[in-house]
């Protein structure tokens, strides 16, 4: 199963954190840490595996952003290497040509879509069209929310 | 995200939402199954029925963690296990459609139909597989069709075979689709992409054991990735190449791993010295070759050596008799070029006492014999004494060499006035050696032949056996036959690369007043596992506990299976016969796992 997924800029700022398993804040951050300083010390053409501890770290930079997914020691890796770029391409049909600001602006959203894809360290579902349709209807019920409050206001 | 108390509650739930008929609720549904499970693995009963049309389901987000859940299940419980392998055949058609299917816009990534589908599938038939021959024979087929239909031009195909050779090699299958999967594993190794070399060396290390001869024929690419710039790469060639060192090319792969130990980052060195130690010893095609190996060791990667090895490589030295003038010369030499690596100087200067008369007197067979005198090598220890670099451990080691050459030089006075400098040295190991060793001109000066004359050959302990990179000692010895006055204990090494090999050494003893004579022990072990029986100290238990017959035993357990042996002695006592069989059942943990 996964263990976790982070997101970071080149410099080391952290966009994204999704947990699959329960941690304390201090392990959390230590990890943060710890992942940050391996990954982005990596020179530019080396393969994207890595051994860490007990987990197989497997990341992949996309544009400005570095994507850090830690599986357990049984995972494929060339698989998870997938998951990512799955990810990356469910953000992108959302965003339409996606890149740092919209996941700065609209982390709520990445991580709903997020939370469509993965759950409980596995995949949940491996169909694009229906992780984006699960994301669109979510989106309409809260469009719809919006304007009931608003009628309430208007007549008092 | 539960914790176990709230998945106690809730299972009931879960387990009711699994049959709803909304697709999107029963893929979650069996998601939350499967975090029930790991959290109370006693609850997993409660979801079987559940699973029972877990397979037809068409929507593949809903199999897909079906998938998961049963592989969950399978995993945890060796029970869930034997109940779902009537399931393999349902798997094979499922997995088959989706290769052949057509095009499907839904779930297709770059050609290939669902590949998380598939992998999640090969991984739940590697677990069926195991172990099980109809259940591998009924795979063998549809494995063969993905090796070799699946694209290979993107990552996805490649996740895929990785996948399907790791099935393939973990089942009982057929030796052609084993080989197959090496010539996978071997392809890989000559993509240009990095990941997928790093992949194919980690599985090729999985798989040098059992196959080892089909990884053989790729050795040659093996070790070219010793030359890669990737330090994960690296470090799995590293791993690789040892493991597929043997008698025959010993020679060739030494020369690369020499070659990688001088060039390789710091990190790697201490791993890699071991690693050449260990191989020399196993496989050296002759003392002077192991001499020399070590020696290159000794000076190119000297302070990364382990702090054991020392004592190890001085053992090898002494007990090989006919290179003592060679090894002592050569490692003169090289303290002339270099006294900051401690290991190398240690073992010098260990030498040096050892063998200095050998050194001066010019005799040497292997090659060009040096000339040295007596003060020049008086020189060289004194220096190692007064240096920065020394450390306090060196400078014990060589005050000891000066004192042994007090018996094998003439020079005799000279060492007494560095003796007795030393007894006021600040250091207090060093200065209470040179104490003593005074006392021994002094006092003793009748001993002090006897005392330093030159060691004995040494007998291989196996608590000094060389430490390497996969732990070995701390396994627990253990009685195996205790009756009738004979006690027969069993202990145990893991002394080499191999780790499905447990090397046993028997010890038996006698406490009854009579001996026990031409005592053979015999055992069998069950059919998974292979036994070998070296030859014993001797035929003949002294009495009253006075010796020990010691015996080797080697058995394969590619399994890892829990080890159990059945044992046969006999022997002959106060003039009769004696024949016993006895169950060894009570071997530690840590000898087989």
């Amino acid at each position: 199963m996964m263990r976790f997924l982070l997101l970071f800029s080149r410099q080391g700022r952290l966009r994204l954190q999704k947990w699959f398993t329960a941690m304390s804040e201090r392990e959390r951050k230590k990890i943060i840490r710890e992942m940050t300083t391996m990954v982005l010390a990596r020179p530019a053409r080396t393969c994207n595996f890595l051994q860490w501890k007990d987990l197989k770290i497997v990341y992949k930079r996309y544009a400005s952003l570095y994507f850090c997914l830690g599986v357990d020691d049984g995972e494929n890796e060339l698989l998870a290497l997938e998951v990512i770029h799955r990810y990356v391409e469910l953000l992108d049909k959302y965003f339409g040509n996606v890149c740092e600001l919209d996941i700065i602006f609209n982390f709520e959203k990445a991580y709903f879509i997020l939370d469509e894809f993965l759950m409980g360290g596995e995949i949940q579902e491996t169909s694009k069209q229906i992780v984006n349709r699960a994301i669109e209807s979510s989106d309409m019920l809260q469009e719809d929310d919006h304007s009931e409050w608003y009628e309430v206001e208007l007549f008092g | 995200m539960g914790s176990s108390e709230m998945c106690r509650d809730l299972a009931g739930e879960v387990e009711k939402l699994l049959k709803t008929s909304n697709s999107y609720l029963r893929k979650k549904a069996a998601l939350c199954a499967v975090h029930v499970i790991r959290k109370v693995p006693e609850l997993m009963e409660m979801f079987l029925p559940a699973t029972k049309n877990l397979l037809s389901e068409k929507n593949h987000g809903v199999l897909h963690t079906s998938v998961v859940l049963l592989t969950e299940m399978c995993e945890r419980s060796p029970d869930m296990l034997a109940h779902f392998r009537k399931l393999v055949p349902q798997l094979v058609r499922i997995l088959k459609n989706l290769i052949m299917s057509g095009y499907s816009p839904e779930h297709d990534v770059s050609g290939i139909s669902d590949p998380f589908l598939q992998v999640r599938i090969l991984r739940l038939l590697r677990i069926l597989g195991k172990n099980d021959d109809d259940s591998s024979e009924a795979m063998n087929d549809i494995l063969a069709q993905v090796a070799t239909n699946t694209e290979t031009s993107k990552n996805v195909g490649n996740a895929i075979l990785y996948e399907t050779v790791l099935t393939i090699m973990d089942i009982k299958s057929e030796s052609g689709l084993r080989v197959l999967a090496i010539n996978i594993l071997g392809r890989f190794l000559l993509n240009n992409d990095k990941n997928i070399r790093y992949v194919a060396l980690t599985s090729l290390l999985k798989t040098v054991q059992t196959d080892h001869n089909a990884v053989q024929r790729h050795r040659s690419t093996i070790v070219d990735c010793l030359k890669d710039l990737d330090v994960s790469i690296k470090r799995r060639a590293m791993e690789l190449s040892f493991a597929l060192v043997n008698g025959n090319n010993i020679r060739g792969m030494m020369k690369e791993l020499l070659y990688f130990l001088d060039s390789c980052d710091p990190e790697f060195k201490a791993d890699c010295a071991s690693g050449v130690f260990l191989a020399a010893e196993k496989y050296a095609p002759s003392k002077r070759w192991h001499i020399d190996t070590i020696m290159r060791v000794l000076t190119t990667a000297g302070s990364y050596v382990r702090d054991d090895s020392v004592p190890n490589l001085i053992q090898l030295i002494t007990n090989s008799v006919e290179m003592h003038a060679y090894t002592v010369q050569r490692l003169y030499k090289a303290l002339l070029d270099d006294i900051s690596q401690q290991p190398l100087v240690q073992v010098a200067s260990w030498c040096i006492g050892e063998y200095g008369d050998l050194l001066v007197s010019g005799q040497c067979e292997e090659e060009e014999p040096i000339q040295v005198t007596e003060d020049e090598v008086l020189d060289v220890l004194e220096g190692l004494l007064v240096s920065n670099l020394s450390t306090p451990v060196t400078r014990g080691y060589s005050l000891t060499a000066i004192m042994k050459l007090s018996t094998r030089f003439s020079s005799v006075n000279r060492i007494k006035k560095v003796v007795s400098i030393y007894g006021s040295s600040i250091d207090v190991e060093l200065q209470q050696r040179a104490v003593e060793y005074n006392a021994l001109f002094k006092k003793y000066d009748h001993m002090r032949p006897a005392l330093l004359e030159r060691m004995p050959i040494m007998e291989k302990t196996a608590s000094n056996g060389p430490t390497e990179i996969v732990q070995t000692n701390g396994i627990p010895s253990m009685t195996a036959y205790n009756k009738n006055g004979l006690k027969i204990d069993f202990t145990f090494e893991r002394a080499n690369p191999n780790p499905n090999i447990a090397v046993i050494t028997i010890h038996a003893t006698n406490s009854t007043e009579a001996e026990m004579t031409d005592f053979v022990f015999q055992a069998a072990v069950p059919k998974t596992f292979q036994l070998q029986l070296l030859s014993p100290s001797s035929n003949v238990v002294p009495a009253l506990n006075q010796g020990t017959v010691t015996q080797v035993i080697r058995v394969l357990n590619p399994q890892k299976q829990q080890l159990r042996m059945r044992i046969k002695l006999t022997y002959t006592h106060k003039g009769s016969a004696v024949q016993d069989l006895a169950e060894v059942n009570n071997f530690p943990p840590q000898s087989w796992q």
